[in-house]
């Protein structure tokens, strides 16, 4: 297959480097029977400058999480390249591993531990030595209004808590790049605007590049400086949320949505006809 | 951000990270354990009801001309027992498996630079703990109920330690199972499928003296019979310490292959989750 060539060490990037790049990611999985393997990647292309958020949104099954795992270290691509802060994900993942955070869909954290342990062993993961993990847990739990709830179990946490601690986990490293798959899906109003706040001041102060996925377009539109609209593996739009408003001249991303994700449109119409009705 | 450098070029050696991450993952999983001493605890009622009605109904198989064996049919059970829990007792090392799947927990140790063997060996240490915890509370039983042991502290540690090797030889395959099925309902499948078939084609119950021929022929190949009959040659008063050797080099065999196995099970779906 692809063979990975030296780098040239005096190589200079024409213009600075991309903080998440990929390029032409290909993605199968078997599929039941003799039927031909599933594509859920078919040559997704993405740029994310650094300390920007960029959000992926696209249906079920687009290719957003995929793509999330291949970006993560957690899949590998059949073909494509896709580097990290400069560090070929694939060639190097461990290296990858250190300066990326990574907020999964689910959790992750122990029910059975408490918030301050979760955090003092994901430290302990990243070779951080004892006195150390403690201080940066005890700094993240100030930072998330975690400090009263430190020392409880997570399986008490209400959705929001438990949430928050998992960004907590997610940046006990100091990552560079932070991957937040569905950040606040099942979240209540009120902590789902806590969770916008906390990501926007992620990018802003921190300068951490963020990506996240999401099936709100309220939740893009709101927090992503750049957007990327994924069906059926790749990428069928992509810009700043406000341009690609204005180049379909619409008021609204649902619309654009709609426009790009074609397919879905008229089932889309028709769920939202039965609803009304 | 200056340290934000300098945490970037000490890149752990990845001998000491691998010591290090299988310490604190450790840590994890046995202090969950201890939070929750009822499961441990739970998981023996089942071989300790198997001790005493076994025990108590069949007290008199003892006395049977040629059942060449010092002491009760209590004491005759205690190895068979705990083999019986060794084998049980981690068939629901899968189980956390699949949890640890389903709740993501796994996902976040595999996208931190943590040694993807430390995460297998955590599971492995904890099993030990467990068995040898439950093997104690056992053999305590069985000297309650009266049991003597000959083979003294010696013995016990010898049936301990061919106990945690079936512990991990079990553990081992139902991680490969659940990692492999993603399903609950095929660990126990697989576990109910050889339990009692295993227990009866051994010595546990009976010696083998008293076995049809190709029953004598499977017991000597099952596993399982070792380790009840390392246990049982260990607590009796004169051990044949060659055969304790054998059998538990065949039982290490075993165990460090379903390691293996359930270590490269889970380095491929560590690839490609």
């Amino acid at each position: 297959m692809h063979s990975h060539q030296p780098e040239p060490l005096t190589r200079q990037p024409a213009r600075p480097l991309a903080s998440i790049e990929a390029r032409g990611l290909v993605k199968t999985y078997p599929a039941p029977g003799k039927n031909p393997r599933i594509r859920a990647l078919d040559g997704l292309d993405l740029t994310v400058e650094p300390g920007t958020i960029f959000a992926l949104v696209g249906p079920n099954g687009a290719g957003k999480s995929t793509t999330v795992k291949i970006l993560t270290t957690l899949a590998v691509a059949d073909e494509g390249t896709a580097t990290v802060e400069g560090i070929d994900v694939r060639a190097d993942p461990a290296q990858a591993r250190r300066v990326i955070g990574v907020v999964g869909q689910r959790s992750g954290a122990d029910p059975t531990a408490t918030g301050r342990e979760n955090l003092v062993l994901q430290g302990h993961l990243y070779g951080q030595r004892s006195n150390a993990a403690g201080r940066r847990a005890d700094e993240l739990l100030e930072r998330f209004a975690l400090t009263e709830a430190a020392g409880r179990f997570v399986r008490t946490y209400s959705g929001g808590l438990q949430r928050r601690l998992d960004v907590a986990l997610g940046l006990v490293h100091r990552p560079k790049v932070l991957f937040l798959d569905e950040p606040t899906t099942g979240l209540d109003p009120e902590a789902r605007a806590a969770m916008w706040d906390e990501i926007a001041r992620l990018a802003a102060v921190d300068k951490v590049t963020v990506l996240l996925t999401t099936h709100y377009l309220d939740e893009a539109d709101r927090l992503a400086g750049c957007l990327a609209i994924v069906d059926r593996g790749r990428v069928v739009a992509e810009g700043e949320p406000g341009r690609l408003k204005q180049d379909l001249d619409v008021s609204s991303l649902d619309e654009v949505y709609l426009h790009h994700a074609g397919r879905r449109y008229s089932d889309a119409t028709r769920l939202a006809e039965g609803a009304a009705r | 951000m200056t340290t934000t450098i300098d945490r970037e070029r000490t890149v752990a050696a990845p001998g000491p990270a691998f010591l290090s991450d299988t310490w604190y993952l450790t840590g994890r999983k046995l202090r969950a354990l201890v939070r929750q001493p009822y499961v441990l605890a739970f998981s023996v009622v089942q071989p300790a009801i198997w001790l005493f009605l076994f025990g108590n109904l069949f007290h008199k198989v003892i006395d049977i001309p040629g059942f060449a064996f010092h002491g009760s049919y209590l004491a005759y059970l205690i190895p068979g027992i705990v083999a019986m829990n060794a084998m049980s007792g981690n068939m629901w090392a899968g189980m956390s498996m699949i949890e640890e799947i389903d709740r993501g927990t796994l996902n976040r140790f595999l996208v931190t630079p943590a040694s993807r063997l430390a995460i297998m060996n955590a599971t492995v240490v904890e099993q030990a703990v467990s068995t040898t915890v439950q093997t104690l509370i056992i053999v305590g039983l069985g000297a309650a109920g009266g049991a003597r042991y000959p083979g003294g502290a010696v013995g016990i540690v010898v049936l301990i330690i061919a106990s945690i090797l079936v512990g991990v030889l079990w553990g081992g395959l139902s991680n490969m199972t659940g990692m492999l099925l993603r399903s609950r309902e095929a660990i126990i499948g697989v576990y109910t499928f050889f339990m009692l078939p295993l227990m009866f084609l051994s010595s546990a119950f009976i010696q083998p003296a008293f076995m049809p021929g190709w029953m004598q022929a499977i017991a000597s190949r099952n596993p399982l019979n070792w380790e009840v009959q390392i246990g049982r040659d260990a607590l009796s008063a004169a051990p044949d310490w060659s055969a304790i050797v054998v059998r538990s080099g065949g039982l290490l065999v075993l165990a460090l292959l379903a390691v293996a196995v359930s270590v490269t099970t889970f380095r491929s779906y560590a690839k490609n989750v």
